[in-house]
């Protein structure tokens, strides 16, 4: 099989039955497979609640690693609206040109020093440095910030074995806290102090949603990104007329970067707890129990998407749900599409060719499915232009 | 050429003119609020939603149904809603008045 090839497990299951369910930590999860059917359910926030005990719609859950509720996240309208209106104009900053060229700076920096290396381990050496440099601007914050996020490694709640970690949780939490403490004592133009000043209804944010609003923008930016960045890599790896398109047809990009998205879906899923016993698909779902919205396979639909499996960068009409759907859409999305535009545009303004010599898949276990998200390493050489 | 006016949710009436690309693409250019078209065109994020003209609607046309599906989970969607990154800017569409639905 390529190495760019990300295969969908859950199409005989989305055919067949529209749900499947898997275990985890003994709290079970049925897994909505059919967009139709998830777009109805993340439609729903009344009875599919997203204001649950904090880290029980995460899958795997983190009720056992975290108390902080992420803002806006883990709220539901008609207070989600309120708090979600508060926090959007900063995470729309992105779209801001000087932005844009301090990102681009970034990522040209990043991938002139890749070229000048013999091989390059792209999940440490490059998406996890980008993903980290360029958070210092959602932040504002300094660049020299990014030394100590990227010396934690590719996931803030996991360590090596990919098992929650709660003492890794705590790095952060610990980090966010005195981030939190620094901006009280000297308020600057930072995320903490912006936050920490800004008022919803005339009532002051708490330090607490301060902290929920940070621990979402760290946790919830952090494997996606990295994931999105080094598939793309691999991708552009093996299909170099691909990368060469995105020059001779700059029109292409913005189509590109939602076909990526769509074909690797960074985020499998994300869960929901259900209030009052209903049916999703003809299947019984009980009250307080937990549903979970599977991005990766409503993307691979073949009743909306024609060859689902096929990554068509100039694909016309894509309603993909990578980034979520409705209220709840991704905070961080117009980054994360900021991060692959320039991207996509200096791949192949500085890049020959890029050569994959070795790989080691990350491979999540959802009940009966594996499914491939990412990579734990992806070993390559970039070579530049003569 | 189409001269095709936007209407905010604050009233604000912004005219401009354009011979081809979408309705999405030339509103984004010209800043008009409330159209964000955020996914680039592709009909995945419903941030370019209007509602157009009674007049003009059988000159736009219906809403196709990967768009109808986006459309009927989206705050104020009607018999007139499209999302206009769908919409092609074509002569035909000369004196279009759409109304931004956020």
């Amino acid at each position: 099989m390529n190495k760019s090839e990300f295969p969908d497990p859950f199409e005989q299951a989305r055919l067949e039955k529209g749900i499947a369910e898997m275990n985890d930590q003994d709290d079970p999860v049925k897994m909505v497979l059919r967009l139709r059917d998830l777009r109805k359910t993340a439609h729903n926030y009344k009875n599919f609640t997203s204001a649950a005990v904090p880290g029980r719609i995460v899958v795997p859950s983190e009720v056992n690693i975290r108390k902080t509720r992420q803002i806006p996240f883990e709220l539901d309208p008609p207070v989600h609206t309120d708090y979600r209106a508060a926090v959007e104009p900063w995470f729309k900053r992105p779209l801001e040109e000087p932005y844009q060229a301090k990102l681009k700076l970034i990522i040209e920096e990043l991938l002139d020093q890749m070229i000048s290396l013999d091989r390059v381990e792209v999940v440490n050496e490059f998406a996890l440095p980008l993903q980290s440099r360029a958070l210092t601007l959602l932040l504002n914050v300094p660049y020299e910030e990014a030394n100590l996020w990227i010396s934690w490694g590719t996931h803030v709640f996991r360590s090596e074995g990919e098992a929650l970690d709660g003492a890794k949780a705590n790095i952060l939490y610990d980090y966010i806290d005195a981030q939190i403490d620094n901006a009280i004592a000297n308020p600057g133009d930072d995320l903490y102090s912006v936050l920490l000043a800004k008022e919803i209804n005339g009532q002051k944010l708490t330090r607490e949603e301060v902290k929920g609003v940070l621990v979402l923008t760290f946790a919830g930016g952090r494997d996606t990104v990295i994931n999105a960045i080094t598939n793309s890599i691999a991708y552009f790896a093996e299909h170099p007329a691909s990368m060469a398109r995105l020059q001779e047809e700059p029109e292409i990009i913005k189509p590109a970067i939602e076909e990526l998205i769509r074909y690797f879906a960074p985020l499998t899923h994300m869960g929901r707890v259900v209030k009052a016993g209903t049916e999703i698909c003809e299947h019984a779902i009980k009250a307080d129990s937990r549903v979970s919205l599977c991005w990766a396979s409503a993307n691979r639909d073949a009743s909306v998407f024609e060859n689902p499996h096929e990554v068509v960068l100039d694909r016309k009409i894509n309603p993909h749900v990578s980034f979520g759907f409705s209220h709840h859409n991704c905070l961080g999305a117009t980054h994360a599409r900021q991060i692959m535009r320039i991207l996509l545009e200096l791949l192949p303004q500085k890049l020959k060719a890029i050569q994959i010599h070795n790989a080691q898949e990350n491979i999540e276990s959802l009940g009966e499915f594996k499914r491939k998200v990412g990579f734990d390493r992806l070993e390559v050489s970039f070579t530049g232009h003569d | 050429m189409a001269k095709i006016t936007f209407i905010t949710t604050e009233n604000e009436r912004i005219t401009l003119e354009s011979t081809s690309g979408s309705v999405m693409q030339l509103a984004v250019d010209n800043d008009v609020k409330g159209i964000d078209g955020n996914c680039g065109g592709v009909c995945s994020c419903a941030t370019c939603h209007v509602h157009v003209a009674e007049d003009f609607m059988p000159k736009v046309g219906p809403a196709g149904e990967i768009e109808m599906d986006m459309l009927e989970f989206e705050d104020g969607f009607d018999d007139f809603s499209r999302l206009c990154c769908q919409i092609e800017i074509s002569e035909e569409l000369d004196g279009l008045v759409l109304k931004v639905a956020q």
